[in-house]
């Protein structure tokens, strides 16, 4: 159950709405990014669900998933939405949420030597921007 | 015709290869590459919020030298291209974003007045497959090249308008041009996981194991990329399956600027395949496309 | 000073809560030239529409202002009523204080404010309107209609039943249109050519009818009751009068072409008939196609004609008609799959859409009606249904529903399970739309008698890999992403305009949305006119709609069309454009500036003093003027004016608001 009351859910959707810039209301649940959605596999909840959540103001439930960390920005689901919603911009909302309050995915100094031996700069640069 | 050439963080450290590589062919190809002075990180990623700006000042800094310098920017790293053409595109739309950046980090105003150019996009405008197809000396008859694209160089097609998203067909023109055959493989459009592997390189297995199914099935002799992060996330893969699925015969993957060099003749050595996690010399070789070699 | 009286509705408690109508009354009840004022519940009821009249006799009111609803609702009602008390129906004119005050404020003092001004202005006006007496119109009793479709040959029949004359004109060589090409329709399975067929034969039959195929509209001017058109009759390059319909030409042609009336699923020679009922029976020859028109040589045709009637000289001729009345049914067609990148932008063989998979399944088609895939003819043992392709689609600018495809794609999935039992059909939706008799009835048929499996969501991506079409889908009802192999795939792609719709609406000065399709002049209370005088609509050219309902609205049209020519003549609205000739410059700035092209120059003699002087000045046709009041704005020395909204009027009633 919720610990919120409706209006914190109001605001905390409004929030998502303003840092993604996108309206969270204009998905009309096709799963067409699901459909395509390369990562969808790895998810604990489908990409169209995590919107179909926020809808109905489970903003918490959606912020608990490990889908947002999941998602590997390829805009194959912004690409292919019929309603040019923008789900890379909404899984970004909900990362930057948990990373400003204090709740990032890693930390540098959890990741393994290894990883950061092997990887290229360009990966290491954007997982952090992602994750931290 | 000349450029500013913003190389971005991994080429000029991780995979000199591909740097040496667009150097020595543009070079042939009369694509003249001055590299921007003092460019930083482009950031590796776009940022996706609208709230802040921050994410778009550095981009914002190569953006506003590049124009500058009076040219047009050409860029080949897939993230780099993603990230300073998205940006160049928020800037000339949006000039509450544009001041607020030029104010803070004390420029001139920049809209977006130049260029990003990927270097495929650069070939493109000035006839470059023609003139490419001129100067290979040594065709790559026969040579099976599965084009990858990734998403960072497709998507968002609306703004990047880079290529037709789902079937594109620049790579095509560019493995046709230097006398090789591409290969329609249908993955060549998806993600290959790409950062989520800073974690776990097993969340990406998934995306990065089609794509590699997906040419092999096909019977690619070479995969060619233009994004280092898609190249380490495939290697990866395939450095895993190589372990695991003994049906499986891993596929050299190259950068593109790589082909072109040794089909304009260049001396293998200076194609850089040493420094590729597979080699490609044997499947080369065994094509008759090079005739030395260590391997 | 003229006598006026003003009445004050309350429309229930619609305009009395947020206006006090009784402050109102009393009000005007002191104005200048008001000699009568009062308020009422339901000026539009019976007793309300007793009160106007009988306090008009009584008082001998010269003019009336109903304050009240927007005049768009009952200005007629009131004008009426004025009318049987013996005023001039012109004399009365309406203060909108519904739409304009009461629904758009919320507080009564402030509203009540600008009702009072509102009314008073409009009393202003009153005070300088003058009779006005409409104009009789000719009309020629003859009606065109575009596009031999099942909606054009509706309207046709109907019309030619009345017993008047009609031109239908058709741009392919048939009539019949898209429901010629289909097999069997929903929700009854009957053949669409077994029901079609006897209707293409009468409209072919019919005396009042005259039938030009191969043709088009290329022009169009006059106004409603009297139009002149000019029709392109495009060369078939056969003399159709001559032509005995023995298709020993189609017979012995060497030139294999693809077919049209195909859709890329069958070939045609190059001289053909498109199907075996078709109407007319004649064959044409394809210029593009024909051996004897690229190379000079083969006359194969010529040779084997017993009747001697290939002109392979044929030239396309203009022909011009006076008509009455038009009616548009240029009907659909199907959003070309190259429009689809995600679903392999066409270059799949076998991944096609609605039509042509009724192509497939028709008993006339190219395959005699066993469905087989286009690549390989072989009998598909998987088939994916993909739902609005195309439509409900931002990306694809067509946010529309097609609204026939839901009900076509349960028919196709039938279709194909009646023929292939154990085969499976998977139909891809997002909403199942079956409003319609007996429609949801049919789709549950199809899932649970034929076991066609529904999955509800939209589909990413179609490929090929291995020789199979590899579907990637998501059941969105379990959360599960679907990858299918199919060895077919069907897309019910969007419903659009005819490619020359647009190019016709600007013909015929009909206005089109923002997808091609024709605006009717209001979407519930009259479907089937457009808003341009004299034209109607019938069929998907106005919206995408399933055959029972563009019959219904072809009736319609066609019932207009009757009820305007059961008149000997039509009635004009006197709300036109005036010119006043003395102070007109012949300047013509209004005549480029009319929409309905009403206004043209005329030369006429003034007399100035003993001498007679020719001059030019713009004069007005009555019948094609609208009364939009364009030319009044242009006009630099006023000599232009609307009746019933003169320069004047208007003038008063601004200064009643602003002074």
């Amino acid at each position: 159950m919720s610990t919120k009351t409706k209006t914190e859910i109001a605001s905390m959707i409004k929030r998502i709405e303003l840092i993604s810039g996108e309206s969270l209301f204009k998905c009309y649940q096709c799963g067409k990014c699901t459909a395509g959605c390369v990562m969808a596999d790895e998810m604990d909840i489908s990409p169209y669900k995590v919107i179909r959540m926020l809808q109905l103001g489970l903003v918490e439930k959606a912020l608990k998933s490990e889908s947002m960390w999941i998602c590997a920005a390829c805009f194959a689901c912004r690409e292919r939405c019929p309603k040019e919603v923008d789900l890379a911009k909404i899984m970004e909302a909900l990362r930057v949420i948990q990373i400003r309050e204090g709740k990032p995915l890693i930390e540098p100094d959890q990741v393994d030597d290894k990883v950061i031996e092997e990887m290229p700069q360009q990966g290491i640069v954007s997982g952090f921007r992602k994750y931290n | 015709m000349k450029y500013s050439y913003f190389p971005g963080c991994t080429l000029h450290t991780q995979t000199k290869n591909f740097n040496d590589s667009i150097k020595s062919t543009s070079a042939i190809l009369d694509i003249e590459l001055e590299e921007l002075k003092d460019w930083q990180c482009c950031g590796a990623v776009y940022p996706l919020t609208t709230d802040s700006a921050m994410g778009l000042v550095s981009p914002y800094r190569s953006l506003q030298k590049a124009h500058e310098c009076g040219n047009n920017l050409v860029t080949v790293c897939s993230a780099c291209y993603n990230v300073l053409k998205r940006t160049n595109l928020t800037v000339a739309n949006d000039g509450e974003i544009r001041t607020k950046l030029s104010n803070y980090m004390d420029v001139d105003e920049y809209a977006g007045e130049s260029k990003v150019l990927h270097l495929l996009e650069a070939m493109r405008e000035n006839n470059g497959f023609g003139i490419i197809k001129e100067k290979t000396i040594n065709p790559l008859k026969g040579l099976k090249v599965a084009p990858y694209y990734g998403c960072l160089l497709l998507r968002p097609s609306k703004e990047l308008k880079f290529d037709d998203p789902e079937n594109p067909t620049i790579f095509e023109e560019f493995i046709k041009s230097i006398g090789a055959v591409a290969v329609d493989f249908p993955n060549r459009i998806e993600c290959c996981g790409a950062y989520v592997s800073i974690t776990s390189q097993r969340k990406v297995k998934g995306a990065s194991e089609s794509i590699l199914k997906s040419a092999s099935n096909r019977e690619a002799d070479i995969i060619i990329t233009s994004c280092p992060l898609c190249y380490h996330n495939l290697a990866k893969e395939q450095e895993r399956l190589e372990k695991d699925d003994y049906t499986f015969k891993p596929i050299p993957i190259l950068y593109f600027t790589q082909l072109l060099a040794l089909a304009l003749g260049l001396e293998v050595e200076s194609c850089g395949f040493e420094s590729n996690k597979i080699d490609a010399r044997p499947i080369l070789k065994s094509k008759g496309l090079i005739y030395r070699g260590d391997a | 000073m003229k006598k006026i009286g003003v009445f004050v509705c309350w429309c229930g408690l619609n305009i009395s809560s947020t206006v006090d109508v009784g402050k109102a009354s009393e009000e005007l009840k002191n104005y200048p030239g008001v000699f009568y004022a009062d308020d009422y519940k339901y000026l539009c009821s019976d007793p309300g529409q007793e009160l106007i009249k009988k306090t008009i006799i009584d008082n001998k009111l010269e003019g009336i202002v109903v304050a009240a609803c927007s005049p768009n609702m009952h200005e007629s009602t009131f004008r009426a009523a004025a009318e049987a008390a013996g005023l001039n129906p012109y004399r009365v004119e309406i203060t909108n204080i519904r739409e304009q005050t009461s629904w758009v404020h919320s507080n009564k003092e402030d509203a009540t404010i600008k009702a009072i001004q509102l009314i008073k202005a409009t009393v202003e006006k009153v005070k300088k309107s003058e009779d006005l007496f409409p104009q009789q119109i000719p009309l020629t009793k003859k009606v065109l209609v575009i596009g031999g479709g099942i909606s054009g040959m509706t309207v046709a029949l109907e019309v030619a039943e009345a017993g008047y004359p009609v031109i239908l004109v058709e741009k392919e060589p048939q009539i019949g249109g898209n429901m010629a090409k289909l097999s069997e329709t929903f929700p009854t399975l009957d053949c669409a050519s077994c029901i079609l067929t006897p209707k293409t034969a009468e409209v072919g039959r019919h005396s009042n009818i005259t039938l030009m195929t191969n043709s088009e509209v290329v022009e169009s001017s006059g106004y409603f009751g009297n139009f002149t058109v000019k029709i392109k009759r495009k060369p078939t390059f056969v003399d159709w009068e001559k032509c005995i319909g023995c298709m020993l030409c189609q017979e012995k042609c060497p030139k294999k072409t693809n077919s049209d009336f195909e859709h890329g699923m069958g070939k045609r020679k190059a001289i053909s008939v498109a199907f075996p009922q078709a109407i007319p029976y004649r064959p044409i020859i394809n210029e593009k196609e024909c051996i004897y028109f690229k190379t000079g040589k083969c006359k194969m045709c010529v040779k084997v004609c017993p009747v001697d009637c290939i002109e392979f000289e044929q030239l396309e001729n203009i022909v011009e008609e006076n008509i009455g009345a038009i009616v548009v049914a240029s009907g659909y067609e199907l959003l070309p799959k190259e429009k689809l990148s995600e679903y392999g932008q066409g270059k799949y063989a076998d991944v096609i859409d609605g039509m042509q998979f009724e192509r497939i399944a028709s008993a006339s088609g190219p395959t005699e009606g066993v469905i087989r895939r286009p690549s390989d003819g072989k009998i598909p043992q998987s088939i994916v249904f993909i739902q609005c392709a195309g439509s409900r689609d931002n990306q694809k600018d067509r946010p529309y529903c097609s609204k026939i495809c839901c009900m076509y794609t349960a028919k196709h999935a039938m279709l194909y399970k009646h023929q292939v039992h154990d085969g499976t059909a998977t139909v891809f939706y997002m909403d199942i739309r079956a409003g319609g008799k007996g429609y949801e009835e049919f789709v549950q048929r199809a899932i649970e008698d034929d076991h066609v499996l529904y999955l509800r969501g939209r589909v990413a991506r179609v490929y090929e890999e291995d020789g199979k079409l590899v579907v990637l889908g998501v059941d969105t009802l379990s959360s599960e992403q679907v990858r299918i192999e199919a060895d077919l795939v069907v897309l019910a792609t969007a419903v659009i305009p005819s490619e020359k719709a647009k190019v016709l609406g600007q013909t015929l000065k009909v206005g089109t949305d923002a997808y091609g399709f024709f605006n009717e002049a209001h979407p519930k209370l009259r479907p089937v006119e457009s808003m341009t005088k004299g034209v109607f609509l019938a069929g998907c050219a106005q919206a995408p709609r399933d055959i029972p309902e563009t019959v219904s609205q072809a009736t319609g049209a066609a019932a207009k069309v009757i009820t305007m020519f059961s008149k000997n003549h039509l009635v004009s609205d006197p709300q036109v454009a005036k010119v006043n000739e003395k102070i007109c410059v012949g300047c013509l700035q209004c005549e480029p500036i009319c929409p309905y092209k009403a206004i043209e120059p005329e030369t006429i003699e003034v007399r100035i003093g003993h001498t007679v002087e020719k001059r030019q000045v713009a004069t007005i046709n009555k019948g094609l003027c609208q009364g939009c009041g364009a030319c009044s704005v242009a006009c630099r020395s006023g000599a232009m004016n609307l009746s019933g909204f003169s320069n004047e009027q208007i003038l008063e009633e601004l200064k009643a608001l602003c002074l």
